[in-house]
């Protein structure tokens, strides 16, 4: 193998820029993506959780479509298609006066994606605690509106801390996508300072140990609200 | 919705096919050689020594946390400069494929395996059968029967993610669409179709899979 090593190349402007701000714009469409995944996902996820009727069966669909369509695909319909298929005014905003169209529109297309994949297990987290609680919360009077926000809700929340922790690593992931739409965020900064420089090795180990740190730090975070209130807390009141 | 030009897909139908067939291609090499690849990173990882277990696992680990947009840009890289010439972005895409995806196979094959209980493999062992023997009688068989339905769906995965191909210009399903989508100026109808094409694949499947499941199970 015939490869000169130079890892000051890192040090040098504006390499270190370009990936620093790569860096903050994955966390950036990350986050983002991830508040809208978990407030759909919620939405969706006790809606799938109901006994029937229509808000069941809206939330199927929105399940099976955006699970079953590559996300790649979602962020090409957000960003190309839905401009043209919308009412011409709104289109002509989302073109011209929609501020930072490109960020926007990925953590859209990210956020339903992640979303649809969220409500899946809001749903099993539901139905896991409910199976038993459910029955208890009727008799003791409660409403099944009451029983739902008051007890199979939270419970269900806090039983599937630790199965999101994969979701929201998912939703890191796909954040690279939005560099086909234009963004530079990560992967597409290392593969920028690759181009300009060919030290591919330097720049795409950066790239890496980026992903390594937000995904460390990710479970990290995750893993302590699962001991302070998730499912592992919930185990160690009931022992 | 009036100025839909649906024509325009009955023109370009072959280039979308030939497309088609090029994701097919990567979904077939990723899943062989993921599984191959796979099964020898799960015996690895479940191996009693620490030298054997801890790179595989690293490796697994490193890899579930990558995007596979940055594990194609890494071999896409790398290769050509592994074997000292030049090779097509088909031939680095395939490997990436095989690399990554084997880390995914692996946690399902080592799932499948630490899901037969371990007093199985004791009374194999006791009965005087070699550890071979009892991997390939008695742990495999029933390993194999939990893990199939984990790796059909993967296998619905592996073609979502043909798709991201598209970062390094192969002509898959998506990308071939959309130089359609560009040349004619119909972005609208192509990625509809495309849309519409891997919905009605990956639902069909997902649903087949539930299904059988479900049967199996009662």
């Amino acid at each position: 193998m015939n490869y000169r090593w130079n890892w000051s190349i890192l040090l040098q402007e504006p390499y270190t820029e370009w990936l620093w701000s790569g860096l903050q714009l994955t966390v950036a469409i990350s986050l983002a993506s991830w508040v809208v995944a978990l407030s759909i996902g919620v939405v969706a996820g006790v809606m799938r959780s109901l006994p029937g009727g229509a808000l069941r069966a809206v939330a199927g669909v929105y399940i099976d479509v955006f699970r079953n369509v590559p996300p790649l695909v979602q962020l090409f319909l957000w960003y190309f298609v839905f401009p043209e298929i919308v009412p011409e005014s709104v289109g002509l905003w989302i073109k011209r006066d929609l501020p930072y169209p490109e960020f926007v529109t990925a953590v859209v297309a990210i956020g339903l994606f992640a979303g649809s994949r969220v409500a899946e297990q809001v749903r099993a987290g539901i139905e896991q605690v409910g199976s038993h609680l459910l029955p208890a919360a009727l008799a003791t009077g409660l409403r099944p509106m009451q029983a739902y926000r008051l007890i199979l809700v939270p419970l269900g929340l806090r039983a599937i801390v630790g199965p999101l922790t994969s979701e929201f690593l998912v939703t890191v992931k796909m954040s690279s996508l939005s560099l086909t739409i234009g963004i530079l965020e990560l992967t597409a900064q290392s593969r920028h300072v690759e181009n300009y420089t060919f030290q591919g090795f330097e720049a795409f180990t950066v790239a890496t140990v980026g992903y390594l740190v937000i995904g460390l730090c990710v479970t990290g975070l995750m893993r302590l609200i699962d001991d302070r209130v998730g499912g592992a807390a919930l185990r160690k009141a009931s022992s | 919705m009036s100025n839909f030009d649906w024509g325009i897909i009955a023109k370009s139908w072959g280039f979308l096919a030939e497309g088609m067939a090029l994701s097919a291609l990567l979904v077939l090499v990723a899943t062989v050689g993921g599984l191959i690849l796979g099964f020898g990173l799960a015996l690895m990882r479940l191996s009693q020594n620490r030298l054997i277990a801890v790179p595989a696992a690293a490796y697994v680990t490193v890899m579930r946390t990558l995007p596979l947009v940055l594990v194609l840009f890494w071999f896409y890289f790398l290769i050509p400069l592994a074997i000292g010439r030049p090779i097509g972005s088909l031939m680095s895409a395939l490997i990436a494929f095989v690399m990554f995806e084997a880390a995914f196979y692996c946690e399902i094959i080592r799932a499948g395996i630490n899901n037969v209980r371990p007093g199985q493999t004791e009374a194999g062992l006791a009965s005087g059968l070699r550890r071979f023997q009892v991997m390939r009688h008695i742990v495999m068989p029933q390993a194999l029967r939990a893990m199939t339905p984990l790796v059909l769906n993967q296998i619905v995965i592996v073609f979502q993610d043909t798709s991201l191909v598209y970062v390094v210009a192969l002509h898959d399903f998506l990308t071939n669409a959309s130089i359609i989508a560009a040349r004619d100026g119909r972005p609208t109808e192509m990625y509809t179709l495309v849309a519409v094409v891997y919905l009605i694949i990956c639902l069909s499947s997902t649903k087949a899979l539930d299904y059988w499941r479900k049967g199996r199970a009662a």
